[in-house]
């Protein structure tokens, strides 16, 4: 089911809510399904960030079947208008909500405040409270894969980024990305070019073609559409999947994509409210939990490399290896982190400087 | 810089600005009759839907573009009986058709997201399209590109020039003089609201084609608004609609390139402001210098009309 958030639904909902609670309780009746309810920033179309959630959401109705009831509401603005929604969500009887940006989080927070009974999921924040979790995914680790092919891929030495906005998300992608890559080869310069936007895909794409026209020949994203992918693909060059698998738009250019796999923690946590188990928590999993996955390698990685990817990905999943350990210089050449040294999670949440080789 | 890549930026310049200068010769017509028709986004996006489902259904490019403008001129026209012939308020019809537009093409497309779609084939001409510099920049582009040069000269000659243009004019200045004078100021309007959504299909058409082919819901990013907003930055013109377009596209692709070469030390943030502060640049020269008082949008822009009897 889909709501469309008008007043005149909320108005209906708040009225049904306070009749739930009034008359029968919502947990009256065991048959009753829990409501899940997900807010999301974009539309399910999108192919990227969303579309992936609501792979998660499609996977909780899979598994749980009648007793759980899901409802999204899609392109909510960041701001007071989520305030309204995750409200509306809470008092129409949703026993689990998830708000899936970055933006919903104190709207989210204030909700949860007045509706203690309501569990809360905010992803990629870092405020909780008794009944609101938050969890994250290092995507991070993903792009050490992705650095590491495209260091042996790559010919003209020159890497196209195409970001959204400077923040540390986005900037410890970059990071550990440029890290890895260098790695392989250490000439290797990695272009950013800022969209400014999560989603606009003209404007991701014009950003590709001018880093292609600037020498780049592999392409990285931090946005949300195939756009800039496509442009690898019809320019000839080489670039990875943002969030799911887009081999469908660039069957010959996509090297690996960093696939969002969301499924396997949403069924967790429903369960864990179905049982009564579930507990506030912060978590930021990677690709040891299974909630940061690569694509299959594309037609374009030797053999020699998909073992070199493979090495990397075990060893994160290990602990062998770590994206950010030392020595790590800045753009400017000065060393940040010790030889040996491994930054902690908070230097890698709060990152807001670039590595050397990155030039933004 | 050599010179061939100066002639890839270009080419990106061109593609960037064809589907805004699709949307605001469209949108010109129709405020020259004195209809505002804020919708041009979803009519876009109704554009750019139905010209990819249908290219990718059928396989037939030529008939994703007709079915494009189609579907833009079938929206306009739901524009037209509330805002023509019920004569509710032009400003709220459109900003609801935006909405709409966004809200329908989003489930028209749900079953399109993720499907590839062969690009429009670029029309070479053989010996020419090999030369350098002139024949990438003159000669190898698709058929929609070549169309909308054609469209702002085509309009340009019909305001200027024709009868019917003079008529169209008429009705946008003074629709109660045109009206005693004999002519359906009503059945003129439709035309021109017709005329503006097939425009504004075609640029959804580009964008879904050509620019990026693919479908992805509101893709078209607001370039709506930004065609709405070169209409008046055109002072109503097409050959400054085009340069307009142009402009900004131009402006647009160069502040990435500036961001890719290091961002000559300016924040991102501030390249990326730079087509909107060059577009209100050149409107304030314009309004400031020589063609002064020439600026004024036409007299009946926006107001409802009931013929007298």
């Amino acid at each position: 089911m889909k709501i469309t958030a008008t007043r005149r639904n909320f108005v209906l909902g708040s009225a049904a809510a306070a009749g739930a609670l009034g008359l029968v309780g919502p947990r009256a009746f065991a048959a009753e399904p829990l409501k899940v309810g997900f807010v999301y920033v974009g539309p399910i179309g999108d192919f990227g960030w969303t579309h992936g959630h609501d792979q998660g959401r499609k996977a909780i109705e899979a598994h749980f079947g009648d007793k759980v009831k899901t409802t999204f509401v899609e392109n909510v603005a960041e701001g007071p208008d989520a305030e309204r929604v995750i409200r509306q969500l809470a008092s129409s009887g949703h026993g689990l909500v998830f708000s899936t940006s970055f933006g919903f989080m104190n709207p989210t927070l204030r909700v949860a405040k007045q509706f203690p009974k309501v569990k809360f999921e905010h992803a990629t924040g870092y405020q909780t409270a008794p009944n609101l979790s938050v969890y994250n995914a290092r995507f991070h680790e993903g792009r050490v894969v992705c650095g590491t092919i495209a260091g042996h891929v790559t010919k003209s030495g020159v890497v196209g980024y195409i970001g959204s906005f400077p923040i540390p998300e986005v900037v410890m992608g970059i990071n550990a990305f440029t890290l890895a890559a260098r790695k392989i080869r250490p000439d290797i310069k990695v272009k950013v070019v800022w969209a400014n936007s999560w989603y606009d895909p003209g404007k991701e794409g014009d950003g590709a073609k001018a880093l292609v026209d600037q020498g780049a020949d592999i392409m990285c994203q931090h946005t949300d559409s195939p756009a800039p992918l496509q442009v690898a693909e019809t320019r000839g060059i080489h670039g990875f999947g943002q969030a799911s698998d887009m081999k469908a738009f660039a069957p010959n250019a996509q090297l690996t994509a960093i696939l969002d796999v969301w499924d396997g923690y949403y069924i967790q946590r429903t369960q864990d409210v179905l049982d009564d188990t579930w507990k506030s928590q912060s978590i930021w999993w990677g690709l040891k939990e299974g909630m940061v996955k690569m694509a299959p390698y594309g037609p374009a990685v030797p053999e020699n490399v998909r073992q070199e990817a493979d090495a990397a990905r075990d060893g994160i999943i290990s602990g062998a290896r770590h994206p950010f350990i030392g020595p790590i210089k800045d753009q400017k050449g000065v060393l940040r982190v010790a030889e040996g040294e491994i930054l902690s999670e908070k230097e890698i949440a709060t990152m807001d400087w670039y590595v050397e080789g990155v030039e933004a | 810089m050599s010179a061939e890549s100066a002639v890839l930026i270009m080419l990106t310049v061109i593609s960037a600005a064809t589907p805004l200068l699709f949307a605001a010769l469209g949108e010109l017509v129709v405020e020259k009759s004195g209809v505002l028709n804020l919708g041009v986004e979803g009519m876009m996006l109704a554009g750019a839907v139905s010209g990819f489902a249908v290219t990718v259904t059928t396989g037939s490019a030529v008939l994703g573009i007709l079915c494009a403008a189609a579907a833009g001129a079938l929206l306009s026209l739901v524009f037209g009986i509330l805002t023509l012939t019920l004569a509710a308020n032009q400003v709220a019809t459109g900003l609801a058709l935006t909405i709409f537009g966004i809200g329908l093409s989003a489930l028209v497309g749900s079953g399109f997201v993720g499907v590839p779609v062969v690009p429009l084939p670029k029309l070479a001409v053989p010996g020419v399209s090999d030369l350098p510099v002139i024949g990438p920049l003159l000669f190898g582009h698709d058929a929609l590109i070549y169309l909308s040069i054609l469209a702002t000269a085509g309009v340009g000659w019909f305001l200027t020039r024709t009868r019917g243009g003079m008529i169209l004019r008429a009705v946008g200045e003074s629709d109660e003089s045109a009206h005693s004078i004999g002519f359906s100021v009503i059945r003129v309007r439709y035309l021109a609201v017709l005329f503006g959504g097939a425009m504004s299909g075609l640029a959804g058409a580009f964008m879904s084609l050509s620019h990026t082919p693919m479908w992805a819901e509101e893709m078209t990013a607001g370039r709506g608004w930004i065609a709405l907003a070169l209409v008046v930055f055109s002072s109503w013109r097409p050959g400054r609609v085009l340069l307009g377009a142009y402009l900004f596209g131009g402006v647009t692709i160069l502040q990435l390139h500036a961001q890719g070469a290091g961002g000559l030390g300016i924040p991102a943030q501030v390249l990326s402001m730079l087509p909107y502060l060059a577009t209100i640049a050149v409107l304030t020269i314009i309004a400031a210098g020589p063609w002064r008082g020439r600026l004024d949008a036409p007299a009946c822009l926006g107001k409802p009309f009931r013929p007298s009897t």
